[in-house]
């Protein structure tokens, strides 16, 4: 366990570093959302998630959709790392004729849907959901949020309907870093409660904390152990985790790192690799 | 002389397509018993949703359904499929091309008694404009079969235009073609071009204009979008005059459509026949077609005018 949790570790911070590296490349983007996800996504795809990157259409494999389209940063890193292309691609965001777009794009290896638009990802996730039971198929199906985005009314619309089909191999997870672009998410619209507002929704409603690996690997074991109702995971997180000067950051919701930024941010980063292994020494 | 419900026509068309195929998975917003889907429903409970007064959602949902193979047909008023859920329709069914045929009833002004929050009038314009998008106004029963069987072969989005009302079935109208206008009757002096229930209209008017000596086409461009565009150079060159009839603001319709290539590729004066930047209201869809001037009298009228000028 403790190896599987080092290595999802490190996994989560090689996400961080190719961030603020494509970031920086691209100059523009989103850094403070990407990093606050990164972690709920390494674990995802390098542990829970069944999948498999020279099948990129295997009918039987689990299906991820990320709603807060604009933190696909986070969701490039992995998927190269995956290997569903070659890491050049990462320097090539955002720029005329890429592979990577600026929101995730259905032509990218390892995109099931395009999203950007915020509060249609819950849906979609519910459309794969309904077919797996259509085909009697086993795969999960699992749908990242932001916690801004659950200002948007059609999350709500799709929160019924799970409850109401009883999607259980639906697990949706809210990246909670408590900001948005205008500020924290309690000044410019409050959510709270919002773990009673996903269980009065008719949801399972875990909570833990995002950056936490072990955290994270239980609350994905108990989602999948609940029938008859989709499970939530709300999930605390930083937004900007891992770099200081990001970190509790609005600003850095929509912009990206300049040169020196990026060089002080990977700095940091590798310390953070070295003080893991020396933990672990 | 036969008279239909479109929406009859599409619930026993899903019927078919939901025996032959398994893909095929029918979703609706509350509205079953009047988009006539709820006849899906019934034969095939596992293959049907119901989403409850949510389109959005719904619209959203259906991506997510033929993002994993399923052939969906997703059904409300059209006032609510498109300008209720028009991000959902543009940003996660167009942008990724999926398979999802949108099947709106209860269109255009003809909606009558409830008025204008339900008479979809714009419904066109919201969605011409999207990549990816195809769009048919059939004009009757059996076109309304076909429209939907081309739906469900032809793949990516589509939308469907249906109305409220019995409709007359157009005899003689040949086969149906993706993307090709029909000339129901040959002319030599004007072209009527028309979609939807007001080619009905276009067919009298034709008459009238016979017995005023005048020798009209009557043309039924029941594909919007790719439109037919030959057919409307073709029909620019060989007649004195071009008019447009559609129940649909003038703005982003059939209209809009035809002087898009006509000015492009052969500019003559367009005249038409549409609702002119206004609102709707409750009525009779008898008294609303001639109340907003789009009944066959007006389209004689205008056909003389053009002629004059």
């Amino acid at each position: 366990m403790e190896k599987k949790i080092k290595s999802l570790k490190n996994k989560a911070n090689e996400i961080r570093k190719l961030i603020i590296k494509m970031l920086a490349c691209a100059g523009s983007g989103h850094p403070g959302g990407s990093l606050s996800s990164s972690d709920i996504i390494a674990t995802l795809y390098f542990e829970i998630m069944r999948y498999d990157v020279k099948n990129p259409h295997w009918p039987d494999r689990d299906r991820f959709h990320l709603s807060k389209g604009h933190c696909c940063p986070a969701l490039y890193a992995a998927l190269s790392l995956s290997g569903y292309f070659p890491s050049e691609e990462l320097w090539r965001l955002r720029k005329c004729g890429a592979l990577l777009q600026g929101h995730p794009d259905r032509n990218t290896p390892g995109i099931e849907v395009a999203s950007g638009s915020l509060g249609q990802g819950l849906s979609v996730a519910c459309g794969m959901s309904l077919a797996g039971r259509i085909d009697k198929k086993d795969y999960r199906v699992y749908c990242l949020l932001g916690d801004g985005e659950c200002q948007e009314g059609n999350v709500w619309e799709a929160a019924m309907a799970a409850a109401h089909y009883k999607l259980d191999n639906l697990c949706a997870i809210v990246d909670y870093n408590h900001f948005q672009i205008d500020g924290r998410t309690d000044a410019v619209m409050s959510l709270e409660p919002l773990v009673n507002k996903w269980e009065a929704f008719g949801w399972h409603v875990v909570q833990c904390d995002g950056h936490n690996i072990e955290e994270l690997l239980y609350a994905f074991a108990e989602a999948k152990k609940i029938k008859a109702k989709p499970t939530v995971i709300i999930a605390q997180t930083v937004k900007g985790k891992g770099v200081s000067f990001m970190e509790h950051v609005a600003d850095f919701h929509g912009r990206a790192p300049t040169e020196k930024e990026r060089e002080i941010a990977l700095r940091e980063l590798e310390e953070i690799d070295k003080t893991d292994e020396a933990r672990q020494e | 002389m036969e008279q239909l419900y479109a929406r009859d026509v599409y619930g026993q068309t899903l019927i078919e397509l939901g025996k032959k195929d398994g893909r095929v998975v029918v979703l609706d917003a509350d509205l079953s018993g009047s988009t006539r889907t709820c006849l899906f429903a019934k034969e095939f409970p596992g293959r049907f949703f119901n989403f409850g007064v949510a389109e959005q959602n719904m619209m959203a949902t259906a991506a997510g359904l033929a993002s994993c193979g399923k052939i969906v047909f997703a059904s409300t008023f059209a006032m609510f499929a498109t300008a209720r859920a028009l991000d959902q329709v543009r940003n996660t069914i167009c942008y990724n091309n999926f398979d999802v045929k949108i099947v709106a009833t209860h269109a255009g002004i003809t909606v009558g008694e409830d008025g204008a929050s339900h008479q979809a009038i714009e419904d066109i314009n919201f969605l011409r404009a999207i990549p990816n998008m195809k769009i048919i106004v059939p004009c009757d029963g059996p076109e309304t079969k076909s429209a939907v069987l081309c739906a469900y072969q032809t793949p990516g989005p589509f939308y469907i235009r249906l109305g409220r009302s019995k409709i007359p079935t157009v005899e003689g109208k040949g086969d149906f073609v993706f993307g090709e206008g029909r000339v129901l009757v040959e002319g030599r002096d004007i072209a009527i071009i028309s979609c939807g229930l007001i080619v009905q209209e276009a067919l009298l008017a034709c008459r009238s204009l016979k017995d005023k000596g005048i020798s009209a086409s009557v043309v039924n461009i029941h594909t919007i979008k790719p439109i037919d565009q030959n057919l409307l150079i073709d029909l620019a060159k060989r007649h004195k005059a071009v008019l447009v009839c559609e129940e649909h603001q003038v703005t982003g319709g059939l209209y809009s459509a035809v002087c898009e290539v006509l000015s492009n590729k052969f500019p003559v004066k367009v005249g038409r026949i549409g609702i002119e930047d206004r609102f709707g209201q409750s009525g009779k869809p008898t008294e609303l077609i001639d109340l907003y001037g789009l009944s066959s009298r007006f389209i004689v009228e205008k056909a003389q005018g053009l002629l004059q000028e």
